[in-house]
């Protein structure tokens, strides 16, 4: 099997095994050119170590990676035109912002001169040419953050590998450097491999998305897939909110699948391929493709009993108790418009669903 | 003053100071009866005048100094000459104190290194070892070293066993023997600090300069020394300098010809044929110098640092 030389990285049945410990079961992945990939997944769902073999850092068990069609698994990490941004951004601490920049393009044979022009034009690009002079220690957080981005991109690597750069900045921060990242990903034209546990970072910012849990990976999409149309019980309890319901399907027929749960109540929702008649599994309804009323409405509705409003600035959750179901949750945006109410602790309620908001799930 | 305490906030800073004179008074103390005390005496000692069978009399001179430097003939009446007798000591002492200094350093840095990257549970075992061998008194082991480098010793022995040598190497009584029962000496005072250095050291700076294409080379170059330099210059600064004053090793290894300075200090006050002055002159003329080399390194590591 000649591997596709269009791809920027090429993971093809890789395995990294510590003594009788397997961090990565047999993970494929194909990272296409110009792309903000990110891998996402709780800690120790071998994200970090699928990145880290890629940088070099991590030899291979099994399997192989290319870079744009070249074999890269045997080479040291110095010979790899990949570099990374380090969770803790690694800042050499003895040389200036701008030596730490240029080290880079002074390794790869740059003249000093040369080295500290193009490292000056990186800087330039996360606007800290002002600190130029330097030391690591004399920055903030943030601005560290953005040496370490400028350090990693001044000599132009093939691939940038990012390991969860973010997650040590504030919010206010972490969300503008989100929208910055992006940028900077559209504008080098450079392939971004992000990596991060954070969901809502990785559906604001990814081309695609890979789910990883367990050293595999559950999913691979785009942001609006993978949280829209989620394949398993882990991709759909691990992204967003979501109520996960056990559900038993009746009929499967014309893309349509009829389930019911166990206090009888009906519903219908989208078919899933490998899911047929008679299976036990789960649904899942996002909380916010759910509205209440008082009577039912034309489809499919649920009843329960309200137990508790939350106020949440923006959102209104309510937790209701289901018929002989689970706790259950319904998100309303805070919103002045009438059209949603809100119901007393105590009141009976029924739960109505929009179109295609139930989905079901492999285990 | 318990009563100020009470009275507001604004005498806390009054009670710091006061608790702080309080606190530091036993270091002062001990600093005060171990360092300076023993200093003034040496420093009034040189300038004092000797008395022949060990002693001093109180009447100033600067005989000790003149000896050290000058040379009048025999008689003490020829035009002074510089006399390089002590110079040379002094110079060989230097020389001895930096070939061992430099010697724990290429065999103290890569065991170090060794120890502070294994596992922390094996770090203990492996810092333990290094120990082991000062737990027994240095001049024991200083013989021991004797035995182990004389011509029929095991070192020739298993050298011309393996066929590397056809005549047995003399090594005892000459330099190297000093450097090496030095460097055995102070070898811990170099693995420990360097050791401390490289355990806090980040490696993953290390792998951002390999990911920013440095070879291992470069990495341990412009990356891992320069960040455990302070590690290796206390290491440095720990084996030369009681390299420097060591009579130890120098006479028991080193033979007559191999004098170095603390042992021309020791014999100035042992039994009856010492010159006090005189080797408290000496002492002070160490003092300087081992000042004026720390003095030169302190310079040069602010210096790079700014």
């Amino acid at each position: 099997m000649t591997p596709e030389t269009t791809f920027a990285i090429d993971v093809q049945n890789a395995v990294k095994r510590y003594g009788d410990f397997t961090a990565l079961k047999r993970v494929s992945l194909s990272i296409r050119d110009n792309e903000f990939f990110t891998l996402l997944g709780p800690s120790g769902c071998g994200k970090t170590t699928l990145l880290r073999m890629i940088a070099g850092f991590e030899e291979v068990t099994e399997g192989a990676i290319h870079l744009f069609g070249d074999d890269i698994v045997k080479l040291p990490p110095h010979k790899r035109p990949i570099n990374t941004v380090f969770q803790n951004y690694a800042l050499f601490p003895h040389m200036t912002v701008l030596e730490n920049v240029g080290f880079g393009l002074e390794m790869l044979g740059s003249t000093k001169s040369e080295a500290r022009a193009r490292a000056g034009e990186a800087l330039d690009m996360v606007q800290l040419s002002q600190f130029a002079a330097r030391k690591p220690s004399q920055l903030s957080g943030g601005q560290q953050q953005r040496v370490a981005l400028a350090r990693a991109l001044a000599p132009r690597p093939k691939v940038l590998l990012l390991d969860e750069p973010l997650s040590a900045l504030d919010l206010k921060l972490r969300k503008a450097m989100q929208i910055e990242l992006k940028h900077l990903q559209r504008d080098t034209g450079i392939t971004f491999i992000f990596v991060t546990h954070d969901q809502e970072e990785a559906l604001t910012m990814s081309d695609r998305i890979a789910v990883m849990s367990a050293g595999e990976v559950q999913q691979l999409g785009d942001a609006r897939e993978i949280y829209d149309r989620p394949r398993n019980m882990f991709v759909a309890d691990f992204i967003g909110e979501t109520n996960l319901l056990e559900v038993s399907v009746d009929t499967v027929a014309d893309g349509q699948a009829a389930c019911h749960l166990g206090g009888g109540h009906r519903l219908t929702c989208d078919a899933v391929e490998g899911i047929g008649p008679g299976a036990k599994v789960h649904m899942s309804l996002r909380p916010e493709r759910l509205t209440l009323s008082s009577d039912p409405t034309q489809g499919d509705s649920l009843k329960g009993r309200v137990r508790e409003n939350i106020f949440s600035g923006t959102d209104i959750s309510t937790i209701l108790d289901l018929a002989d179901g689970p706790e259950f949750r319904v998100r309303a945006p805070n919103s002045s418009r009438g059209d949603r109410r809100t119901f007393e602790p105590g009141t009976e309620v029924f739960v109505n669903m929009e179109q295609g908001a139930a989905r079901l799930l492999m285990d | 003053m318990a009563g100020g305490a009470a009275t507001g906030g604004s005498s806390t800073s009054d009670t710091y100071a006061e608790a702080r004179t309080w606190l530091l008074l036993p270091a002062w103390v001990t600093l005060g009866i171990l360092v300076l005390a023993p200093v003034t005496m040496m420093l009034i000692y040189s300038f004092l005048t000797k008395e022949f069978r060990g002693g001093v009399i109180w009447e100033f001179s600067l005989s000790a100094y003149d000896q050290f430097f000058f040379d009048r003939g025999l008689f003490g009446d020829d035009p002074p000459r510089i006399e390089w007798t002590y110079i040379q000591i002094f110079w060989r002492s230097i020389w001895q104190a930096g070939a061992a200094t430099l010697l724990s350093l290429v065999i103290g840095f890569p065991t170090a290194y060794f120890i502070a990257t294994r596992a922390p549970a094996q770090r203990t075992f492996w810092l333990f070892l290094v120990t082991i061998p000062y737990w027994v008194n240095l001049l024991i082991r200083t013989v021991s070293m004797k035995f182990l480098l004389r011509d029929q010793g095991p070192l020739n022995e298993a050298l011309l066993g393996i066929g590397i040598i056809s005549e047995p190497l003399s090594i005892v009584n000459t330099n190297v023997a000093v450097q090496l029962g030095l460097f055995y000496s102070y070898l811990p005072f170099m693995v420990l600090p360097i050791y401390a250095a490289v355990e806090r050291y980040n490696f993953t700076l290390s792998e951002a300069a390999a990911d920013l294409y440095a070879s291992r080379w470069t990495v341990l170059r412009r990356i891992l020394l320069p960040s455990v330099k302070p590690g290796i210059i206390a290491g440095c600064i720990l084996v030369f300098v009681p390299s420097m004053g060591s009579f130890l090793a120098p006479d028991l290894l080193g033979g007559a010809k191999n004098f170095m300075i603390g042992s021309l200090i020791e014999e100035q006050f042992k039994g009856n044929a010492g010159n006090w002055p005189f080797g408290a002159a000496a002492s002070m003329i160490l003092l300087t110098l081992v000042l004026i080399i720390l003095l030169i390194f302190a310079r040069q590591q602010s210096k790079a640092e700014s």
